[in-house]
């Protein structure tokens, strides 16, 4: 009985109007949802999603460039798995990231810390120290061609001037030589994104923890560990998950610098695959050894996500 | 319950926050360290960190303007320093080169491919925090899931995409696949901004009978003009650093982005490619280092805000 008066009004209100199919719609919250998710959806769905699904499958075939492949299996990993070479680069891709993230982890930190400290100047000199992260990478990879030059080098010369070394370093053409090389460059580049985020993480912390625990006699390091590292712990967990990530997956700094030489000592995964992909055509074998990278790059993408997952349940922050 | 939670949780945090508003504005107390002691904890340890990330740009710039004879007699002149300089290398790459047309390239894909990825993202992450349609949630961690995605494991199969869509070797094919990397990061930071702003004022125009559409561009947007910023500054600077796709799905040099042509045209054995190769590099960089000159904070915030969202 109550029910019925109270929907009675509501549909003498509705009668005279019925809703339309083209107002539903314009101002359903599911369908406006999906119309404002459609340009960006359509770009995702069809260069990033589809693509994704593309390199899976293609890893399964034997596709070269400009033909479309059969099915063939795992023959692809079988072959890689036999191939000296591709051992030769997971081994570079794992000495390259894990040195080269240890490196820039230990001076961001470092230097995030340094710019934290009450220094004059303190706006631009931040703002200097990202220039190397702003400048594209093969702009720069360039100039540490030109720097690691066999003949002209400066390093090698100013080395020999204060009688360090007796000849040149070669620094791009023996293999532990490169290695150590674009290794430098990698961390020459990626630094300034450590320090300048975790600066950013270290300017919340408030000074009055530091007042209270040196008045209680602390040393410097206790400070940095008691204090510092556990406030930073959510941020350095995302910072170098990324730094991980991008470490892994680079292309850019070898292919300009070494194109994977000499010997193949320094072909990481992503240069390897393309060398295999485009400059070779083994489309399928390329894309293997791309897949081969998505497990690395999965273990990456769940440390972050709980890391995010921490740093909210730290803060007292609800989920959304 | 978990809401009661959040809320004290909150509550507690702007209590944290705003009782030591005096301490948090103070200098701690560093002042207490003398100064031979910060000259070796600090200066010394900065200015060598400093030397060796600003040097490669010195050296750079040093080999553009160098005449030939003094890059490669490191003995007869001093190396560090020029007294002859020359704009030879830099005229040369101007005018005998390709160079301009690279760089209207660079320029043309940033800008088409920023401006398609900002109206994505914008209407994207609005619809993702205020919407909240049925599984804005999950979206919303796809779109996290879409930006670790590298541009390395997907350029071999978006190079055949490419060629059956039709635009292989053409600058769309750069223009239309540089979004797949922006519109994760920029609907990310999007998303962060738009949560800051107040939802009482969407409520107060949904009541005065404003549409989704109205509140988005009336509202919302000019309140998000400091994202905006910079999501296009970042945008736009990965962008111009891309390198994997112009390589891959750009064959002839008319065509070719500034990164991806200097590596392959510019390179041609010349024993003194260096000037040129050098004044490539810097004139390619210029414009960023402009732009990020005037936009320093809003970078910043771009870069530390997609990290910490």
């Amino acid at each position: 009985m109550a029910d019925i008066i109270l929907k009675a009004p509501c549909n003498t209100a509705s009668a005279p109007h019925r809703v339309t199919a083209w107002e539903r719609l314009k101002a359903d919250r599911n369908w406006l949802g999906f119309w404002f998710m459609l340009p960006a959806g359509v770009f995702l769905i069809l260069f990033l999603a589809y693509p994704l699904g593309l390199g899976i499958w293609l890893s399964f075939t034997d596709a070269r460039l400009g033909r479309p492949g059969d099915f063939v299996g795992i023959e692809n990993y079988q072959f890689l798995w036999d191939d000296s070479t591709f051992w030769l680069t997971v081994f570079n891709t794992l000495l390259y990231t894990s040195v080269a993230s240890v490196i820039k982890f230990a001076i961001g930190l470092y230097l995030a810390l340094l710019l934290n400290e009450r220094l004059p100047f303190k706006a631009i000199i931040r703002a200097v120290v990202l220039i190397p992260f702003i400048v594209p990478t093969v702009l720069s990879a360039i100039a540490f061609w030109w720097l690691f030059d066999p003949q002209f080098s400066i390093i090698s010369w100013s080395l020999r001037k204060l009688h360090l070394i007796s000849a040149n370093i070669d620094f791009l053409g023996d293999p532990w030589n490169a290695r150590w090389s674009v290794i430098f460059a990698n961390i020459w580049r990626g630094v300034p994104f450590v320090a300048i985020t975790l600066l950013a993480g270290l300017q919340t912390v408030s000074p009055s923890l530091y007042e209270a625990a040196i008045i209680d006699g602390s040393t410097p390091w206790q400070r940095f560990r008691y204090i510092t590292y556990p406030l930073l712990t959510p941020i350095i967990a995302v910072v170098m998950t990324f730094s991980v990530l991008f470490t892994f997956t680079d292309f850019q700094l070898i292919w300009v610098m070494t194109r994977g030489g000499p010997v193949n000592a320094t072909h990481l995964m992503a240069t390897f695959s393309y060398q295999r992909a485009i400059m070779s055509g083994y489309l399928g074998e390329g894309a293997a050894i791309s897949t081969a990278m998505i497990p690395f790059l999965l273990c990456a993408i769940l440390v972050s996500w709980f890391g995010l997952q921490r740093r909210k349940w730290q803060q007292g922050e609800s989920d959304d | 319950m978990t809401d009661t939670f959040a809320a004290k949780a909150a509550r507690m945090k702007g209590v944290l926050n705003a009782a030591p508003p005096l301490a948090d504005s103070s200098e701690g107390m560093s002042y207490l360290q003398t100064l031979p002691r910060r000259l070796v904890t600090l200066y010394l340890p900065l200015s060598i960190i400093l030397f060796v990330l600003l040097f490669p740009f010195y050296w750079m710039a040093l080999t553009a303007i160098k005449p030939d004879n003094q890059l490669l007699d490191l003995d007869t002149y001093s190396p560090f320093w020029t007294w002859t300089p020359t704009l030879k290398h830099i005229t040369k790459l101007l005018f005998e080169t390709d160079y301009p047309i690279w760089l209207w390239n660079t320029m043309l894909v940033a800008i088409c491919s920023t401006a398609l990825s900002l109206v994505a993202s914008v209407l994207a992450a609005y619809a993702i925090v205020r919407l909240r349609y049925r599984g804005a949630q999950w979206v919303g961690v796809a779109i996290f899931l879409a930006y670790l995605v590298p541009p390395s494991i997907l350029f071999i199969p978006l190079s055949t995409v490419v060629y059956q869509y039709g635009l292989f070797d053409t600058p769309f094919a750069l223009i239309l696949t540089y979004p797949t990397i922006l519109i994760p990061f920029s609907t990310w930071l999007l998303m962060g901004y738009f949560k800051t702003i107040p939802f009482e004022l969407e409520e107060c125009a949904l009541i005065d009978g404003a549409s989704r559409w109205q509140i988005l561009i009336r509202i919302v947007l000019p309140l998000a003009v400091p994202g905006l910023i910079s999501a296009f500054i970042f945008c736009f600077t990965l962008c111009w650093n891309e390198f994997i796709y112009a390589l891959t799905f750009i064959s002839s040099t008319q065509y070719k982005t500034v990164p991806v042509a200097i590596v392959t045209a510019l390179v041609d054995g010349d024993i003194y490619r260096w000037g040129s190769l050098m004044a490539g590099a810097l004139i390619g960089s210029l414009p960023l280092v402009i732009l990020y000159a005037f936009f320093v904070e809003h970078y910043v915030s771009a870069m530390t805000g997609a990290v910490k969202e």
